[in-house]
């Protein structure tokens, strides 16, 4: 990042000799103007009647969104690794298989993929196993359809974080004795997941918004909660100003994290 | 002496080009073998068949008997007999020096971590950096990497060591520091391999010197012969480019 920038000036004015402490240039403006929305929204919630019983009832999802997006990327986390080191395996059937996921996965609308899993796939594969399909719950089908989707973009990540890797680490990895797995664990893993972390920490937050795809099952998150309270007291606005200002706290908020976090990253690496 | 390593008719194809057009070489126990030539001349592609970092086309590698392209070998435990130093270090940058040079003792030769660290700090205290062991390689010069690199692969307890040009990425002031801990390690009567240009370390540690041009070997000589009274044209031209800097 460029520090504050010195202006060359050929004049002796005043202004010159009392330099600015902050960049104008680089004030991040944008977030004082969504600061000002959020304000805004919370003034509302706190004043306005309408506003206020709109936020009450929605906030409640909350809690299903957070438990969407949680179990939802700590499954696709297992499913984009196993599919990403799948992609770069030397065997082609599997190599095949992970590229046959990925591929597909990346070609059919993330909404249709959600009804498809949750009313096609998964009933099929659970009465195949032997469950009966009214036992999986509908939550739960919404965290497999988010983590099914997203491990297909994460395999990709983890590819390209591995591939990363210059080739001499695997080699000095395999000259001390290593087998390819304790090589890949202890050694070309590490480091290839703190490369691709703000690029997980981007998908995190895209899932958190794609959650909301899940109201389509008539899993009460936020999305589907202020559906509900719009469809029976026709207040709109109120109902959906109120989950964009809880979308936007909460990615706004990861987003902020993500730039520190990733400030700090390239700071270790000096 | 016991025959350490065998290298016979070995032929490496890259694609369509053949990198090593039949190598056969015998190295025994305690020797120090250094290979010159130009580059392309498929020295650096012989010393990685050496512990199969590279498969040959054909031919065969021993390592004290054991056949190399057999299935039934574990090439993971002939490595680990098989120390190996790389031109650009290849430590590992998420470890600190201690554990790079414990990681594979505990992973290959299953050591517990008290033992490992003892035999790492040993290793590290040879080299001469005992007080770099919770340095990041990243916080190491080039010579200090390079010595840390070859600690790793002495913790293991090899009995054989490769280098593949272990100074050419250091700066020059920091080429004796490296060129020292290798001949201590010759004079110790470590089995050693080592691709260099380095002429003053192959007079003073090496017992044979193999000249390779166009991936055959074209004389293996001492290097007071090689120097003084090399056999073959091609030698005498690469030995008059490189010995008059």
């Amino acid at each position: 990042m460029a520090g504050p920038e010195v202006t060359p000036s050929f004049s002796t004015n005043s202004r010159n000799r009392n330099e600015p402490l902050v960049a104008w240039r680089e004030f991040p403006w944008w977030l004082v103007a969504i600061f000002v929305f959020l304000g805004v929204m919370t003034y509302l919630i706190l004043t306005d009647e309408e506003v206020n019983q709109a936020f009450v009832f929605i906030l409640p999802g909350i809690t299903t969104t957070l438990y969407l997006t949680l179990g939802g990327f700590g499954l696709a986390l297992v499913f984009g690794l196993l599919a990403g080191l799948g992609r770069i395996s030397q065997n082609r059937l599997i190599r095949n298989i992970a590229i046959t996921y990925v591929e597909f996965i990346r070609g059919v609308p993330t909404l249709v993929l959600i009804l498809t899993l949750a009313f096609v796939i998964v009933p099929a594969v659970s009465d195949s196993i032997g469950i009966n399909n009214r036992d999986v719950s509908i939550e739960l089908r919404a965290i497999l359809a988010l983590a099914i989707i997203y491990g297909a973009f994460l395999a990709e990540i983890f590819r390209a974080g591995i591939e990363s890797i210059p080739k001499g680490q695997m080699e000095a990895a395999r000259s001390l004795g290593m087998t390819v797995r304790q090589a890949m664990q202890y050694i070309i893993l590490p480091q290839a997941i703190r490369n691709i972390s703000p690029a997980l920490g981007n998908d995190f937050i895209a899932m958190l918004k794609d959650s909301s795809l899940a109201s389509v099952l008539a899993v009460r998150e936020l999305t589907q909660r202020s559906r509900l309270h719009a469809g029976s007291t026709f207040r709109f606005p109120e109902a959906y100003l109120v989950i964009v200002f809880l979308y936007l706290a909460m990615t706004i908020t990861l987003s902020l994290l993500l730039r520190w976090y990733e400030r700090r990253l390239r700071v270790g690496e000096r | 002496m016991n025959e350490m390593i065998v290298i016979q008719d070995l032929h490496k194809y890259f694609g369509h080009i053949e990198a090593v057009k039949g190598v056969d070489l015998t190295i025994h126990q305690g020797e120090v073998v250094v290979i010159i030539g130009p580059s392309g001349s498929g020295k650096s592609t012989v010393l990685r068949c050496i512990n199969h970092l590279e498969t040959p086309t054909s031919g065969g590698i021993f390592i004290e008997g054991l056949h190399l392209e057999d299935k039934k070998t574990n090439i993971n435990a002939v490595r680990a007999e098989v120390g190996m130093v790389f031109q650009q270090f290849n430590l590992f940058p998420h470890l600190t020096a201690l554990e790079n040079v414990t990681i594979a003792q505990r992973l290959v030769r299953k050591r517990d971590k008290a033992e490992a660290e003892r035999i790492g700090m040993e290793q590290l205290a040879r080299v001469g950096i005992p007080e770099k062991a919770n340095a990041y390689p990243r916080q190491l010069s080039g010579g200090q990497q390079q010595r840390v690199a070859i600690a790793r692969s002495l913790a293991m307890n090899p009995k054989i060591m490769l280098f593949d040009e272990p100074t050419s990425a250091l700066d020059p002031e920091m080429i004796k520091e490296v060129l020292d801990v290798m001949l201590d390690l010759a004079k110790e009567g470590m089995t050693m391999v080592v691709v260099t240009h380095e002429m003053g370390f192959a007079r003073a540690a090496a017992g044979r010197m193999v000249f390779m041009d166009g991936g055959q070997v074209v004389e293996i000589a001492s290097p007071e012969e090689l120097y003084n009274n090399p056999q073959h044209q091609r030698t005498k031209l690469f030995l008059s480019k490189i010995l008059t800097h």
